[in-house]
C-alpha cells in the first residue's frame, strides 16, 4: 500500500494538481489542532454555562461556532444529552461519518466492521465491550449518521465535581464519552 | 447499492476492539492517503458523494479485506483513472509520463485551510414545503437501487417516526452520479429496535437515521 500511495502522490504533485505544502497542512491540522479536546471544551462549557447549554441544544452548529469550531464535518452539528433515563450513542453504518470539527478523525474501531454492524442491532453488547454497563431501564438511542448531520454526545457530568473550573472539567471528558461508548466516572480527586 | 459498506445488522465480524492511546495515523502512508484525498477533493474533480459511491462499489471481498485507509487509496486510484488524472502506465511507473490532461490550479495550503475552516454545508434553498412534520409516522421505502443511496438496508420497509426536520439538503443519490444536487427535505427518523430486529430484541433500543424525503412514504 505504501508504494501505491507514493505512486499516486508523485503523479498528483508532478502534474501540478496539489502543492506539497497542502498535504503537510492537512496532516498537521488533524494530528495537532483538531481533536477531541475541542469537543471536551464544548462539553465542559455546556455543564457550567446554562446559556451556552441552551444554545447548544437549540442550534449546535452556531454554538460550537461561537467557540471557533465548525467547518469540515461540523457544518451541521446536533448535540445529544445523556441523562439517567436516555443514553445516546453514535455510529455510521455506511462509512465513517464523524464530527471531525469537535472530535478530530475517528478511531479505527469506529470505522471497523464490528462496530458498524453491531452498534445499531445490539448496542448494549457493544457497550459492554467498552466496559460500559447502562442500567437495564435506560433507553438506548443509537444515531446512525447517514447524511451530513454530525452528532456530539454530551455525557453526564460526573458526581463530585461541583465548583470545578471549566478547564478542569474539560480534562475529565474522554473521546469515547462524546461518541456514547464511554461514561465518565467520579474522578479520583473528588473521592 | 447493496454493497459491502452497508453493514448495519450483519453478523460475524467479532468483537469491537478499542486500541488504548491510539495514534491519529498508524503509518506514514495513511497520512498521505488521508491528505491526498482531502486535497484532491478541493480541486473539485469529483464530489464527496461520488467518492463514497466509488468506495462502496468495490467488490465485497475486496472491500472487506482492505484496511480503512487502504480503501481510500484504492478508491483514489480508481477515481484518478476514471477522470483521466493518471493512466495505468503512470501508476505502474510511479510517476507522471505526460502533463496534466486538464488545465488546473494547484491546490495550495491556503486552499485546504479554507476548506477545513469552512467545510461544505449541504443545506440548500427548499424548492417546495416539507411533506412530513415532527411526529409523523413514516415508512422507509423498500428500494434497492444499484446506484448510490444513503438509505441503509436494515431500515427498508420499516416504520418509524419523524423526530427532526433537518432542512433541505443535497441529495447524495443524485449528486454521486454527477446529475446535480437535486436538494430534498432531510429528516431524522427514529425506529423502535423491535420494529427493526424483531420481537426478541432489546425493547429499550431506538435507532435513528437521516432520511431524505424520496426515501420515505406515509405509514
Amino acid at each position: 500500500m505504501q508504494l501505491r500511495v507514493r505512486a499516486l502522490e508523485t503523479i498528483l504533485l508532478e502534474k501540478g494538481y496539489i502543492e506539497p505544502a497542502a498535504l503537510d497542512a492537512l496532516i498537521d491540522t488533524y494530528e495537532t489542532r483538531i481533536g477531541p479536546r475541542n469537543g471536551a471544551r464544548v462539553v465542559a462549557k455546556a455543564w457550567v454555562d446554562p446559556d451556552f447549554r441552551t444554545r447548544l441544544f437549540a442550534d449546535g452548529t452556531a454554538a460550537i461556532g461561537s467557540l471557533g469550531y465548525g467547518g469540515r464535518s461540523g457544518n451541521h452539528l446536533v448535540a445529544l444529552e445523556n441523562t439517567a433515563s436516555v443514553h445516546n450513542m453514535v455510529v455510521c453504518t455506511l462509512c465513517s461519518c464523524y464530527p471531525w470539527a469537535v472530535l478530530g478523525l475517528p478511531p479505527l474501531w469506529y470505522k471497523s466492521a464490528p462496530y458498524r454492524s453491531r452498534a445499531v442491532a445490539e448496542p448494549r453488547a457493544v457497550l459492554r465491550e467498552f466496559g460500559v454497563e447502562v442500567p437495564s431501564d435506560t433507553e438506548i438511542r443509537v444515531w446512525d449518521s447517514t447524511a451530513e448531520l454530525r452528532y456530539l454526545v454530551i455525557p453526564m457530568r460526573p458526581a463530585g465535581t461541583d465548583g470545578w473550573s471549566e478547564a478542569a472539567l474539560a480534562d475529565l471528558v474522554t473521546r469515547d464519552s462524546m461518541i456514547g461508548t464511554g461514561v465518565l466516572a467520579r474522578p479520583e480527586a473528588a473521592r | 447499492m447493496n454493497g459491502a459498506a452497508d453493514m448495519g445488522g450483519m453478523h460475524g465480524f467479532g468483537p469491537v476492539e478499542p486500541e488504548p492511546n491510539e495514534p491519529v495515523f498508524h503509518a506514514a502512508w495513511e497520512k498521505s492517503a488521508f491528505a491526498l484525498n482531502m486535497a484532491i477533493g478541493v480541486a473539485g474533480v469529483w464530489n464527496l458523494d461520488a467518492f463514497r459511491f466509488a468506495r462502496e462499489s468495490l467488490p465485497p471481498p475486496q472491500y472487506l479485506n482492505t484496511s480503512y485507509y487502504g480503501l481510500w487509496v484504492v478508491t483514489l486510484e480508481n477515481m484518478m483513472l476514471k477522470h483521466g488524472i493518471a493512466t495505468r502506465e503512470e501508476i505502474d511507473a510511479g510517476r507522471a509520463l505526460a502533463p496534466a490532461a486538464m488545465a488546473t490550479q494547484p491546490v495550495t495550503a491556503a486552499m485546504v485551510a479554507n476548506m477545513v475552516r469552512c467545510g461544505s454545508p449541504y443545506d440548500r434553498a427548499a424548492p417546495a414545503p416539507a411533506k412530513f412534520k415532527v411526529g409523523d409516522k413514516v415508512r422507509a421505502r423498500n428500494m434497492h437501487p444499484k446506484t448510490h443511496t444513503r438509505l441503509p438496508r436494515y431500515v427498508r420497509g420499516h416504520a418509524g417516526e419523524v423526530v427532526r426536520i433537518v432542512g433541505c439538503h443535497v441529495f447524495p443519490d443524485s449528486n454521486a452520479s454527477g446529475a446535480g444536487e437535486d436538494p430534498h427535505w432531510l429528516y431524522t427518523v427514529r425506529f423502535d429496535g423491535r420494529e427493526l430486529w424483531g420481537a426478541d430484541s432489546d425493547p429499550t433500543v431506538r435507532v435513528a437515521i437521516e432520511a431524505w424525503e424520496p426515501y420515505l412514504e406515509p405509514a
